[in-house]
């Protein structure tokens, strides 16, 4: 059954890839996103620096030759530190986006064919969730258990998987009306069964787009923490850090802030278009939604 | 209606029972917080003593919901000041600064959604959709941070921090509430015109509209007497969704412009660890958020006589 079912999955995949592709703003999005992962894997290998070599006769130089996007306001090479400034980010993000879209789809999807007073109560743990500022949440967790990779990716698989679970609650509420769900009833399957043959090929593709948002949404949350100083700690090259230090030289230096806010926002941007273009090939409402 | 009103007050009870339950659940208290490397002891006993940390979680809770529906929020654990008082001051800057915002962002988006539509897939529209892209994918903070380099620092337009105190009057922000009103009217105007964009292009395809084209009805009496009314309807629970955002991303934004607001306020008690304070505000956000979205709901319901009958549950 894997055996044959995986190559198909694979091939689909690769279709509906070519579908985004085949339309501009989706070809510009997936090539800034394959550009930014292939950069934050092969970074260290191709940077022509030491990222925490600091000196204190290179200080806040100009762009030139030998340092491209010239130098912070350590003497560190900025080009260097751009380059390898999206690893912490991308590797975070990337694994805590497919559990989010896991678990609050798997739970959204069961909660949504069980309905009926769990479901009632879960709703409102869900919006009680949602009703809470991202950074109060984000925060609080933060604060005590500090901001390692090992903290992040579970606390933003957590609270980035809680409005999975309404996009999938209400797809499953899209599906299990439709025959083939009374039929498979009918035939006598169990609640796990329909939910893992009937439900989850049919709200698939939702959750595709949905994880492609959430990814952005996570890469957001990620910098701005960084940002405000709680997320990456020096000296880990990071954009949102980066561009934070920059803040306080920006009159005399503005090129240590440039580089970093175009990387940062060239791959979010690219992340969006992505998920518009997946949007559009798959054929799903993407509604408008708040950062939540 | 009844019931609408009635799920939002259990969603905000709940969310006062997760934030207790939360702030309760993580290592330490404002004792341990405030007293730092002196916290054991006797010191700390008669601490939690003083502040009322020794009786049981359940006791402190009903305790301080009672005192939270009646607007006092206890005392601050590290400057033991009042918290309503602080946080009333906070809560005013923030409404002034989103307030302001939505001022600036509704109507734009209104008029910017709405020509889009209308020039649909012309250069006009194409323009408008990119700006827009920009807008809403683009950090907050980034945006802040360009608009800080160009206009105060290299233009020297408009002031990019703001020194005023929290409890200055609202006359005292300006100018320098000009740049992180435009960084949120900004996000706000570019998810709230997309919305727009597509219901009008929606209605403007719908048969009624068609008939009144045939029918020869002048184009902008199409446009404002038939398609808006409907067209608009939609964007009511966006523009609720796009303050429940302003809540999260105005902590960003106070944060870079050094505006005294709630959100600056829940970093620092945060990072200092003062919970009552993280649970006032958490408390007050949370409340925003549904009655925002229960505002919303009800406009519609009110706008929209087809809703007024639809006993449909959500």
């Amino acid at each position: 059954m894997i055996h044959y079912r995986r190559p198909g999955a694979l091939a689909r995949l690769a279709s509906v890839l070519r579908d985004v592709a085949s339309r501009p703003s989706g070809a510009v999005g997936l090539a800034l996103v394959f550009l930014h992962v292939a950069v934050a894997l092969a970074s260290p290998w191709i940077v022509p620096f030491d990222f925490k070599a600091v000196s204190a006769s290179k200080m806040l130089l100009e762009p030139d030759w030998l340092h491209w996007f010239g130098t912070d306001h350590l003497g560190r090479d900025q080009f260097t530190r751009t380059l390898l400034g999206g690893r912490q980010a991308l590797l975070v993000t990337a694994i805590a986006t497919p559990l989010a879209v896991g678990w609050g789809g798997l739970l959204g999807v069961l909660m949504g064919l069980i309905g009926g007073r769990i479901d009632d109560v879960l709703m409102r743990v869900v919006d009680a969730f949602l009703s809470l500022p991202w950074i109060l949440k984000m925060l609080l967790i933060i604060v005590t258990f500090g901001a390692g990779v090992g903290v992040m990716i579970p606390t933003l698989a957590f609270f980035y998987g809680i409005p999975v679970i309404r996009i999938a609650r209400a797809a499953t509420h899209g599906v299990v009306a439709r025959d083939f769900v009374s039929a498979a009833r009918a035939r006598g399957h169990g609640r796990l069964s329909i939910a893992r043959r009937e439900i989850l090929p049919n709200v698939l593709d939702a959750l595709l787009v949905e994880g492609a948002m959430r990814w952005s949404w996570m890469l957001l949350a990620f910098s701005s923490l960084s940002f405000l100083g709680f997320g990456v700690s020096p000296p880990t090259p990071d954009w949102g850090l980066m561009i934070a230090d920059s803040r306080s030289f920006m009159s005399i230096a503005p090129w240590t802030g440039l580089a970093p806010v175009i990387a940062l926002s060239s791959l979010i941007i690219g992340i969006n278009l992505t998920a518009d273009g997946l949007a559009k090939a798959l054929g799903v409402d993407r509604a408008q939604k708040a950062p939540v | 209606m009844l019931r609408r009103l009635l799920l939002g007050l259990v969603t905000v009870v709940l969310v006062s029972v997760i934030i207790f339950a939360g702030v309760e659940a993580l290592p330490g208290d404002s004792c341990t917080a405030y007293l730092g490397r002196d916290a054991f002891g006797q010191r700390l006993a008669n601490c939690r003593v003083e502040l009322g940390l020794d009786r049981s979680a359940v006791a402190r809770y009903l305790n301080w919901a009672a005192g939270a529906m009646q607007g006092d929020f206890g005392v601050a654990a590290n400057a033991g000041k009042n918290i309503a008082a602080v946080v009333g001051d906070r809560l005013k800057n923030t409404l002034l600064l989103a307030f302001c915002a939505f001022l600036v962002g509704v109507p734009t988006a209104l008029l910017l959604g709405v020509v889009s539509a209308l020039r649909r897939d012309k250069p006009l529209d194409l323009l408008i959709s990119t700006i827009s892209i920009f807008a809403m994918t683009i950090p907050e903070f980034v945006s802040a941070t360009l608009l800080i380099l160009v206009f105060s620092i290299w233009l020297g337009w408009v002031p990019g921090i703001v020194m005023a105190s929290a409890g200055s009057p609202a006359s005292a922000f300006f100018p320098e509430i000009i740049l992180p009103v435009v960084v949120l009217a900004m996000v706000m105007t570019a998810h709230i015109s997309r919305t727009v964009r597509s219901s009008v292009i929606e209605v403007m395809e719908g048969d009624y509209v068609q008939m009144a084209v045939l029918k020869g009805v002048p184009y902008w009496r199409i446009v404002f007497r038939h398609a808006l009314p409907n067209a608009l309807l939609p964007t009511i629970n966006v523009v609720a969704l796009t303050i429940a955002w302003l809540l999260g991303g105005v902590v960003v934004i106070e944060k870079v412009f050094n505006y005294p607001g709630l959100g600056r306020l829940m970093i620092d008690a945060i990072s200092e660890r003062d919970l009552p304070v993280v649970q006032a505000i958490a408390l007050i956000l949370a409340s925003v958020y549904v009655g925002v979205n229960l505002a919303a709901d009800l406009l519609t319901m009110a706008l929209n006589p087809r809703l007024r009958t639809l006993r449909s549950r959500r």
